[in-house]
């Protein structure tokens, strides 16, 4: 058994569908962040059978988890304050992100000016479409 | 502030309204000739585009006012390397509404999210050319009396064709109206269109690749050019331009009270000797263009109740 320290004060993602931890640490920006980062990976799980989990030491208001309802909303997000669960955040689908997704659309005005903001907005949420804010190319997820 | 970056920015309600001034504009010219004395139009073409940027000017000048602006990137600070955020700001400090034609998807709307003055999408990309849009819906609501009750075909170029998207998902607001979808496999519409505003909304449609066969059910023929510059391959434009032209012998198929629609400019998709039939409306829209122009232009700077 694998044993990872317990956290004072930030988050633990658990339930994460196991291989997917990595991307979720780009996406979170958390190769930018100067903090404590755990990343297990196939831990074993009665429910999932086999289940990533990633251990984020750091300020709560910190890091915007709203990517992650976008990423997979079956992911628990339990918060910590001084070493003890407080909250379990439940996760829905952003409205809007900033600066997550990228658009791809080669006519898009972001293709030329970068220094934009890339926003994207939903537009059916029965769906999970996501729309650029500027030229509307829908965002095809990986 | 408003803008007018996409059709469905009006709703059905405040589109009839647009519509009727226009119309009333068609009718008493007079009466609005004074309306924008002292205001200024600021075209920002990127682009070329001569009938476009010279309805907008056009239509500012009847109105009693002035335009300035450029008609290609080169001959503007865009060449020099100025954000199109920079640009509307410095814009914003020399004319009181502006039209924006853009290669790249999306402009106009960054262009509204800095812009001190009222932004009108003069067309972006692939993406929408709203005053197309509404000056095709009073083509069809002039000549015709209505928007609804009606079989509409779209033809040729359909996958890039902004102009086709753009009226498919204003029109499908009205009821009772159908489509039929004419083009190559190769230029069908994209899939949104098909699943987001056509099945979304159960609108009957069909795709279809023959001409000939779809005109006798045909209200109204929307043709459209294959647009060299929305493609990245020569060969496959080539291949593709010349699949459909509607000449004399293809209009003795269709109904005596068809209208035949087209943004313009053509290349060869309709035989100069259509020109002269009855049914060929493409020269009237573009008159309608300049009242639709107009009427925008006055709803935008709040002005169109200054003469109801």
């Amino acid at each position: 058994m694998l044993n990872v320290g317990s956290i004072k004060e930030g988050f633990v993602l658990d339930h994460i569908k196991a291989g997917k931890s990595m991307e979720i640490y780009h996406y979170l920006g958390l190769d930018k962040l100067d903090c404590q980062v755990a990343i297990i990976k196939n831990a074993k799980s009665n429910k999932m059978g086999h289940k990533d989990i990633i251990k984020i030491e750091c300020p709560i208001d910190v890091i915007n988890l709203d990517v992650l309802g976008y990423i997979d909303h079956n992911i628990t997000v339990n918060i910590i304050h001084d070493s003890a669960i407080v909250d379990k955040q439940k996760l829905t689908l952003p409205k809007s992100m900033k600066n997550v997704l990228k658009c791809v659309n080669p006519r898009c005005i972001t293709s030329i000016e970068q220094e934009l903001d890339q926003i994207f907005i939903l537009t059916d949420e029965k769906k999970k479409v996501y729309r650029c804010r500027y030229c509307e190319e829908k965002y095809n997820k990986l | 502030m408003r803008h007018l970056l996409n059709p469905l920015d009006f709703s059905v309600e405040e589109t009839a309204r647009l519509l009727d001034l226009a119309t009333d504009i068609e009718r008493n010219r007079d009466k609005y000739k004074d309306i924008c004395k002292g205001k200024k139009i600021a075209t920002l073409f990127y682009e070329p585009s001569t009938r476009t940027r010279l309805s907008f000017e056009a239509a500012m000048i009847n109105l009693g006012g002035s335009a300035l602006g450029f008609s290609s990137a080169s001959s503007s600070s865009a060449s020099k390397g100025e954000s199109v955020s920079d640009t509307i700001r410095m814009v914003s400090c020399y004319a009181d509404i502006c039209a924006m034609r853009h290669p790249k998807e999306g402009a106009p709307t960054v262009a509204s999210l800095k812009s001190r003055i009222p932004v009108v999408n003069a067309g972006d990309g692939g993406h929408q050319h709203p005053t197309q849009t509404l000056t095709d819906m009073m083509t069809i609501r002039s000549l015709k009396g209505r928007l609804d009750n009606l079989t509409i075909g779209f033809c040729g170029d359909l996958k890039f064709g902004r102009t086709v998207h753009s009226l498919i998902e204003s029109l499908v607001r009205y009821p009772n109206v159908k489509f039929i979808l004419i083009s190559p496999p190769e230029l069908r519409v994209p899939s949104y269109i098909r699943e987001d505003v056509l099945e979304a909304n159960n609108i009957p449609y069909k795709e279809v690749t023959s001409m000939e066969e779809s005109l006798p059910e045909l209200d109204i023929l929307y043709m459209t050019r294959v647009q060299q510059e929305r493609f990245f391959n020569e060969a496959e434009y080539l291949r593709l331009r010349d699949t459909y032209i509607l000449d004399k012998a293809k209009m003795a198929l269709a109904n005596k009270d068809m209208l035949v629609l087209h943004p313009l400019p053509r290349v060869n998709e309709i035989s100069v000797e259509v020109d002269d039939d009855p049914r060929a409306a493409y020269f009237k829209q573009v008159q309608y263009g300049v009242y639709v122009r107009m009427a925008i232009i006055l709803t935008l700077l709040g002005l169109d109740k200054e003469v109801q």
